[in-house]
């Protein structure tokens, strides 16, 4: 594209700024309590508040910075590039505000070098921001990560809707049904729900075929504008919906155990896109555990909130089944190896190009990449589509 | 099970750090009292410890630490049944209850539920503090099923 075509011109505005700096070369205020002091110093100058923040610059974790401020900002951005991160954040954010994704961002820098030397206190931007709050508040309390939090959201979906370990194991089950499918899944072997059961506790009600696999893994996209995808050589999965929302980063900051961020970044997405659950014919939804995949099947609105339960007791998420999810065979049976979003969008990439061989969802036009990030931290949506959904 | 902070060969835990605004809450440990930073802006607890309210923006200047009552209700609870797998030896071996607790101050904080076999911890049961020694002569805030008579803090 024609770079005079980019719509970025004029599009947004800086509103507020701040800093603080001293004569001396030194500070009395350092980490966190600077950067909060910014921020909101920066916001009284535009004349807002943070209640109106819905995106959050930081080039560390802009995701530790927002559940700091208290904030579940629908844009984040932690790109670190050195001295330029904060040009890069007000061309990123700018894209963002034209786009429509978010309205009001933020972003902060504060660094103390020379009274940190002053003071002996650690130096460079290794704790700045003081210990992580995991490990100040969690950590003492031998919570295994990643499974404990996933662990304790389980047990609170279960408190409060009455579902069952049997219904989580559906979704391992199902979920090997389309594994057997896939030459390269790491796990092909029928499962069924007493396998499930009988499998070890790790932290209840949390059983080992719950929890996602520990494998090698790689991947990669590409992507390009649709004018130009149109001259390439494989048929475009068009990007129609994009949107993503963060609500804590430590699970003891999550407000609802049994409510993602997925119910927000899903419903942007979709409105984005303009479509519904309905027209989707692959759900791609990221199943570190099998009560990851339950919750999102409820907060992208495949099923009402605390019915994913009977939702997926029938096994129709498996192959020949209502609703087509995770046809790789998944985090649980196929490949995990941490981040295993890239491979949302591989799988659904190859089943909007009929690439899928056995495994192939008929007629697949449209696709849900739904990837969890962190602790139910952060989730990202995108509806992808071929031409013919366009 | 003994009672915690009875036990003179308890194994370690891993000993949290001092956040920059926490100091206050990990000194009154020392005396076996729970603080909560309280938002005078907006009349609301706030946990963990923060330079500003997270509930409504309000500066640091307008924060102020309250004593807890100790006393709270278990949101979620979970057992760990693979301790040396979580690297924790602080149970010796024994599957143990992580639980997130909602404070009668209307903070939530994750802990531990001792004093009961841990598979018997569930949501809405009532909790309150008791304490574990650390090395420094700070202590960690766990919890144990409510008893009817009020034992005080520290109790």
């Amino acid at each position: 594209m024609n770079r005079d075509e980019r719509t970025l011109r004029g599009a947004a505005a800086i509103v507020g700024v701040a800093d603080d700096v001293s004569p001396t070369g030194e500070l009395d205020r350092t980490g966190r309590a600077l950067e909060v002091a910014m921020v909101l110093d920066a916001l009284e100058d535009a004349g807002l508040s943070l209640a109106d923040v819905d995106g959050v610059c930081h080039p560390e974790s802009a995701v530790a910075f927002a559940e700091y401020l208290g904030i579940h900002p629908v844009f984040t951005e932690s790109t670190m590039t050195g001295g330029s991160s904060y040009e890069v954040h007000v061309e990123h954010a700018a894209a963002a505000i034209a786009a429509g994704v978010c309205d009001v961002v933020v972003s902060v820098y504060a660094a103390t070098p020379h009274s940190d030397r002053t003071h002996d206190r650690p130096r460079g931007r290794r704790g700045f921001s003081g210990p992580n709050p995991l490990a100040e508040w969690d950590m003492p309390y031998g919570l295994r990560t990643p499974m404990g939090p996933y662990a304790l959201a389980a047990a609170r979906h279960m408190h409060e809707f009455g579902t069952t370990s049997e219904q989580l194991a559906q979704i391992a089950v199902s979920t090997r049904q389309w594994a057997s499918l896939n030459p390269r899944a790491r796990y092909r072997d029928p499962l069924t729900i007493d396998d499930v059961l009988a499998s070890r506790l790790e932290v209840s009600p949390l059983h080992l075929l719950d929890c996602c696999l520990v494998t090698d893994g790689a991947g990669a996209f590409v992507m390009t504008s649709a004018a130009r995808a149109r001259t390439l050589r494989k048929p475009p999965v068009y990007v129609l919906g994009a949107a993503t929302c963060t609500d804590h980063m430590g699970i003891s900051q999550m407000p609802d155990l049994t409510t993602t961020p997925g119910a927000v970044s899903g419903a942007r997405a979709f409105a984005m896109a303009g479509m519904k659950p309905d027209d989707v014919d692959v759900l791609m939804g990221y199943d570190s555990f099998t009560i990851t995949a339950l919750l999102h099947l409820e907060d992208l609105g495949f099923c009402k909130k605390g019915e994913g339960g009977p939702f997926v007791a029938d096994g129709h998420l498996g192959p020949g089944g209502t609703l087509a999810m995770n046809t790789n065979g998944g985090g649980l049976s196929f490949t995990h190896p941490g981040m295993y979003g890239m491979f949302l969008l591989t799988e659904a990439t190859r089943q909007l190009r009929g690439e899928c061989g056995g495994r192939q969802v008929p007629g697949a036009a449209v696709a849900v990449a739904h990837g969890s990030g962190m602790f139910l931290s952060v989730m990202s949506t995108a509806v992808l589509a071929t031409e013919a959904a366009l | 099970m003994s009672a915690p902070g009875t036990s003179a060969a308890r194994p370690a835990r891993f000993e949290p750090p001092v956040g920059a605004e926490s100091g206050p809450f990990w000194e009154a440990t020392r005396e076996g009292r729970l603080l909560v930073q309280w938002c005078t802006a907006c009349d609301r607890g706030i946990f963990y410890p923060r330079a500003l309210c997270p509930g409504c923006g309000a500066p640091h200047s307008s924060l102020e630490w309250r004593t807890a009552s100790g006393r709270g209700t278990v949101y979620a609870a979970v057992v760990e049944h693979r301790p040396l797998a979580a690297g924790a030896t602080f149970s010796g071996g024994e599957p143990y209850c992580i639980a997130l607790v909602d404070l009668d101050e209307g903070v939530r904080m994750l802990s531990n539920v001792v004093g009961c076999p841990p598979e018997d911890v569930h949501s809405g049961m009532a909790v309150s503090v008791t304490w574990e020694p650390l090395s420094d002569g700070r202590q960690l805030a766990l919890f144990e099923p409510a008893v009817a008579v009020d034992r005080g803090p520290g109790g």
